[in-house]
């Protein structure tokens, strides 16, 4: 079976400047697979190059079709949901309309009561605004809106940064049981190594734009190269 | 007394058109930071396409009134288009200069189609007034009012309540993130050039008929329109319409109340309240001042 994402010898550039040389990398249906790497080996970019927010060469395919031209909105449309560096929420609409531009593209009534049953503290938070919300439940509104949009993937670019370690986890939580009981595939790009790893399946590491070293997330826990530079012991 | 009320009343007419016309500059200022400069020469041109249908087509005022917000929705989404987008990555200066240029383009058209001329543009209100209390209310004015407001709660009813309004707020305010749910936001764009079309040619038929129709009749009016957009704070889209409204009132009062401001100064004092609002609240009365980070 073909995996649900596949990057096949992905390169791209901001301007003059390269920030991924051949990037290749499967996820499979159901994974959640990390991307880690230092400040600038290009994790973000390569989920940029695959929402199409970056000019790439190579191929890109999504569940075994290779995405033409393709635009952000595109893409979203393929099913795969990308939950931006910085979180991307709306921080002047409300949180309840956040949820509803999640459902955006779905006919009929979105179901939220869905949504709720993961993030039950959202319904008493219905009509605030959303850039009033804490770090932590701006991240976790991020990723119900994500959820809403019933994805085959979800791509989340850094869920812990400026979170305290124990929101971290809770995010995480939520992630893995989405994952779970959703079957929903994840690549998660993280700096924050030791908790990628213990969520993760599988991990590639880049470095400067290109894949160093991939693995069971086990395996990479335990390669020494890994641990002394990401894991820190 | 009497004298006040019925200021009050004129004013509120000529506000709630400085309104919806500084309205439509918002809408497209908070979409994309640009000011389109044509859009008064855009509220101008489909009031003609309004008086030819009227005068040449036989269709009576409120047919030719919804068939122009047709007309200029359509034609305010075809110039996004063919014009705007093109420009999409080219600085906002560059857009702007497009603008002027759509401006002078069409109001040469205009001259070109049909004439220089002042034309009698008709009103659909009855140029009686009401006897309130021994004070005359106009209900041209009334009617001028009350058409304009219509329009704003409609528009106002689309944004707060449709997917598709919702969509073109988070546009707005994070064009990235919307793209990555899903919205096509360069046809939302282009939809917001459609809305204020049709906002901008609801304040050209309300204008026509007391100021009659010629090529450069919104001139002023765009004028105004800045200065209520700027007096409301350019983000605001409630601050336009109040801006707008409380411009014409203010401008009927010092015109009746203080003898020097002749209707010859009510540009110049209009620019002056422009300036004034620049310079001491640069956000407006309903803006908030926004750091970005660069």
């Amino acid at each position: 079976m073909a995996p649900l994402l596949e990057l096949e010898d992905v390169s791209a550039r901001y301007g003059p400047i390269t920030a991924l040389h051949g990037v290749s990398l499967t996820v499979g249906e159901g994974e959640i697979v990390a991307l880690l790497g230092a400040n600038g080996a290009g994790k973000t970019t390569t989920l940029r190059a695959v929402s199409g927010m970056v000019r790439k060469s190579g191929t890109v395919t999504v569940g075994g079709k290779k995405l033409g031209r393709v635009t952000p909105e595109s893409v979203a449309r393929a099913g795969v949901a990308h939950v931006p560096e910085g979180r991307g929420i709306f921080a002047e609409l409300t949180v309840w309309e956040n949820l509803r531009m999640g459902a955006y593209m779905r006919r009929g009534r979105p179901d939220f009561r869905m949504v709720l049953e993961y993030f039950p503290w959202l319904e008493s938070r219905k009509s605030q605004q959303a850039g009033t919300l804490s770090g932590g439940e701006q991240q976790m509104l991020a990723l119900a809106r994500a959820f809403l949009q019933r994805p085959r993937l979800l791509m989340l670019d850094e869920p812990s940064l400026g979170l305290a370690p124990l929101v971290t986890r809770e995010v995480f939580r939520v992630v893995t049981d989405l994952n779970q009981k959703e079957g929903l595939a994840v690549l998660v790009v993280e700096q924050n190594a030791a908790i990628a790893l213990s969520t993760a399946t599988r991990a590639y590491v880049l470095e400067t734009g290109r894949v160093a070293v991939s693995g069971g997330a086990d395996e990479l826990r335990s390669n020494d190269a890994v641990r002394s530079a990401y894991l820190g012991y | 007394m009497q004298q006040f009320f019925q200021t009050l009343t004129t004013g509120l007419s000529d506000g709630a058109i400085y309104g919806s016309l500084a309205l439509a500059l918002v809408l497209i200022y908070k979409a994309t930071e640009v000011i389109n400069f044509a859009q008064g020469e855009m509220a101008m041109f489909t009031t003609y396409i309004a008086w030819s249908l009227i005068t040449h087509h036989g269709f009576s005022f409120w047919e030719a009134f919804f068939a122009t917000l047709l007309i200029a929705f359509i034609g305010g989404l075809l110039l996004q288009r063919t014009i705007i987008r093109p420009l999409e990555r080219a600085s906002v200066l560059t857009v702007v200069m497009a603008t002027i240029a759509l401006l002078v383009i069409l109001n040469g058209l205009a001259a070109w189609i049909w004439t220089p001329q002042l034309q009698f543009f008709p009103s659909p209100f009855p140029t009686s007034s009401w006897v309130v209390g021994g004070v005359h209310i106009s209900k041209q004015d009334v009617g001028t009012f009350a058409v304009v407001i219509a329009c704003l709660v409609v528009l106002w009813l689309f944004f707060r309540f449709t997917k598709l309004g919702l969509a073109m707020r988070a546009g707005a305010l994070n064009p990235s993130a919307a793209r990555l749910v899903g919205v096509r936001t360069s046809w939302l764009l282009a939809l917001g050039w459609g809305f204020a079309a049709a906002l901008g040619a609801v304040s050209g038929m309300m204008v026509a008929p007391t100021v009659f129709l010629t090529p450069n009749m919104m001139q002023a009016v765009l004028i105004y329109a800045f200065a209520a957009a700027v007096l409301g704070g350019l983000e605001s889209p409630v601050g336009a319409v109040a801006g707008g409204v409380g411009l014409g009132v203010m401008l009927n009062m010092l015109g009746t109340y203080v003898h020097p401001v002749t209707s010859e100064l009510r540009l110049p004092v209009a620019l002056g309240i422009l300036l004034v609002v620049l310079l001491v609240k640069p956000a407006g009365l309903f803006g908030r001042v926004v750091v970005r980070r660069v």
